[in-house]
């Protein structure tokens, strides 16, 4: 077996492991490690017969669930790349995104609206449904041909053109992050992982292949629980959960409304975060909560991963007010800091935070651009994160020059909401800005012109956007104006628009 | 405390946290506010604790739910079942 491939991590286990439980449901229902892997072989002779070859790419828009993680290592047994999709997005961005890589097959909940799968077929997944896929006899054997080059997964992220794009990642690049992590965070069947972000959010590859290849188990939390912090508190202690990977914004929920105080965290032995910087107040308090943790800040992208960490002291000392630094690259990659030019920064100096080696992503579906500079030999990808490096401490975040935000942890591109505004009937032009804000990090404001008198409510607008983007894009705030500020060159102002609108507390 | 009045109390708390530039009128007791993308998951948070504290209520982690918090009516009808016991 190719041990550069994620189903590896499964079929070892499924008869070093067999019995002991691989992925738990969020009712609690457990799957083991010979009846996933027997499973998954039988999903993949169901997609054989529904005409998939290596290379196509499967759709899979469904609730957490053990049927989801089933469906995700059936399709990578066929060696086709599966393409996650939160099932909560609007209806017209999925069908966008699965038409978008052409996908040969969609596994979608029953409840969500009749998509517009494309040439692909849908498989409506209810247990009747799901029955029948396991009723195929499974492939024997790993499939001719399994490369670590084949694609595993399609990851779309907010996209500057207004539309989203897909990262394609191989199964080198992943299985050398995970192994990576195994190695620097150790662990072992013993680990009860949790796993909050969506199947396609980057974090959940740690969540759900870090503890497979240790022969633990991954603990799937619904998007419902994970929205309230009550709820996933009691899910984290019962279950004893022993990892959690989280951005800061989950964990200070958690800290502010869990009610942590009354549960047993005391098997919490590692926790993460990611995303965004975790401001030194809220990282304390949950650090006084989960006592028992190693606390590490980790940096990457959806391109790249997790590719930078730093292990945060306990207890922080009493005097740090600033946000820990992202840390030192990983052993499984290489980072460089570069100028716009591609030339290699002064120590110390500010510059572009680029990565190399096998965890970074081959491209974008569909797209030329992706950010890669060779030099010297190597292939580097610009991340856009602009950093500078401290002696002893590694890289500390400083910003980005382009539109792109995090905004509580999740990435967004300004001018794709300015898109989806824009196609609002009442609107002529639209400015998106953001600004600083304490708590969520951003705070996203749309500056609109209406185009005659009506100037649609507060309301009629988040209503607007929730029905084109995500919920996590839907700007703060919208303000109308007679006119948008623009420069000589007739591009809009932004800066000026920043300088308009920020308040000096930032709030 | 009647229904109207837990209504009022609690359209005041939504239209000053998290509507202050929101024409009160736009704002109906049934109008969708966490389907619609309105509110989200952190706003919810807050009015939970909101009607916790103003009506003397204990809010189970369940019961913290889209469907007993999406629009006014559902809220005030909510926290009336838990007042009464029902």
């Amino acid at each position: 077996m190719n041990p550069s491939h994620l189903c590896s991590y499964l079929e070892l286990n499924a008869s070093r492991f067999a019995e002991r439980p691989a992925a738990v449901d969020p009712d609690g229902t457990t799957l083991s490690y010979c009846e996933f892997n027997d499973r998954a072989d039988r999903v993949a002779a169901f997609l054989i017969g529904q005409g998939v070859l290596p290379g196509d790419r499967v759709g899979v828009v469904l609730p957490k669930s053990t049927e989801a993680l089933t469906l995700i290592f059936g399709i990578m047994k066929a060696r086709a790349a599966y393409v996650p999709i939160d099932w909560t997005t609007p209806a017209e961005r999925i069908s966008q995104i699965l038409a978008s890589c052409k996908v040969r097959v969609v596994f979608a909940d029953p409840g969500l609206q009749v998509l517009n799968s494309g040439d692909g077929k849908l498989v409506s997944v209810d247990p009747t449904t799901f029955s029948t896929i396991l009723s195929h006899e499974p492939i024997l054997g790993v499939l001719p041909g399994r490369s670590a080059d084949d694609l595993a997964h399609i990851l779309y992220t907010s996209g500057s053109s207004g539309t989203p794009k897909g990262a394609m990642l191989t199964h080198r690049n992943l299985t050398s992050f995970v192994d990576w992590c195994a190695e620097t965070f150790g662990g072992s069947e013993e680990d009860r992982f949790g796993n909050h972000a969506p199947f396609n959010f980057a974090i959940s590859v740690f969540d759900v292949f870090v503890p497979i290849k240790l022969g633990g188990s991954v603990h799937l939390v619904p998007s419902d629980f994970g929205k309230n912090p009550r709820q996933l508190a009691r899910l984290i202690a019962d279950r004893k959960l022993t990892v959690w990977y989280s951005t800061p914004a989950i964990q200070r929920l958690l800290s502010e409304f869990g009610e942590l105080d009354k549960l047993d965290f005391s098997s919490l032995r590692l926790v993460l975060f990611a995303g965004e910087p975790f401001q030194i107040p809220a990282l304390r308090r949950i650090m006084e909560l989960w006592t028992r943790a190693s606390f590490f800040n980790l940096w990457g992208s959806t391109e790249t991963n997790a590719c930078t960490f730093a292990p945060i002291p306990r207890p922080i000392p009493a005097d740090r007010t600033i946000p820990y630094p992202i840390g030192k690259p990983g052993s499984h990659c290489q980072a460089g800091v570069f100028d716009e030019n591609g030339d290699p920064v002064a120590p110390g100096q500010e510059g572009l935070l680029h990565i190399a080696g096998p965890p970074v992503f081959v491209g974008y579906w569909g797209l030329e651009a992706n950010n890669f500079m060779v030099r010297d030999g190597i292939k580097w990808h610009n991340t856009g994160d602009v950093v500078r490096e401290v002696e002893g401490e590694g890289f500390v975040y400083v910003g980005r020059r382009d539109r792109m935000v995090k905004r509580r942890g999740f990435r967004i591109e300004l001018a794709e909401v300015e898109r989806c505004l824009f196609r609002h009937p009442d609107i002529s032009e639209v400015a998106v800005i953001a600004l600083p804000d304490l708590l969520a990090g951003k705070r996203i404001l749309a500056i609109l012109v209406a185009k005659g008198e009506t100037t649609p409510s507060f309301i009629e607008l988040k209503t607007f956007c929730n029905q084109h983007l995500p919920d996590y894009m839907n700007p703060d705030d919208f303000v109308f104006s007679n006119s948008i500020p623009r420069t000589s060159s007739n591009k809009v102002d932004y800066q000026a628009l920043i300088r308009e609108y920020q308040t000096p507390a930032g709030a | 405390m009647t229904t109207d009045n837990m209504e009022d109390k609690i359209r005041q708390f939504i239209l000053t946290e998290f509507l202050p530039r929101e024409k009160p009128e736009n704002l109906h007791n049934d109008t969708p506010l966490r389907t619609s993308g309105v509110l989200d998951s952190v706003a919810t948070l807050r009015l939970v604790t909101f009607v916790e504290e103003e009506f003397g209520i204990r809010v189970e982690a369940h019961e913290a739910s889209v469907e007993n918090f999406d629009t006014i009516d559902s809220i005030a009808a909510f926290v009336q079942s838990k007042m009464t016991g029902a």
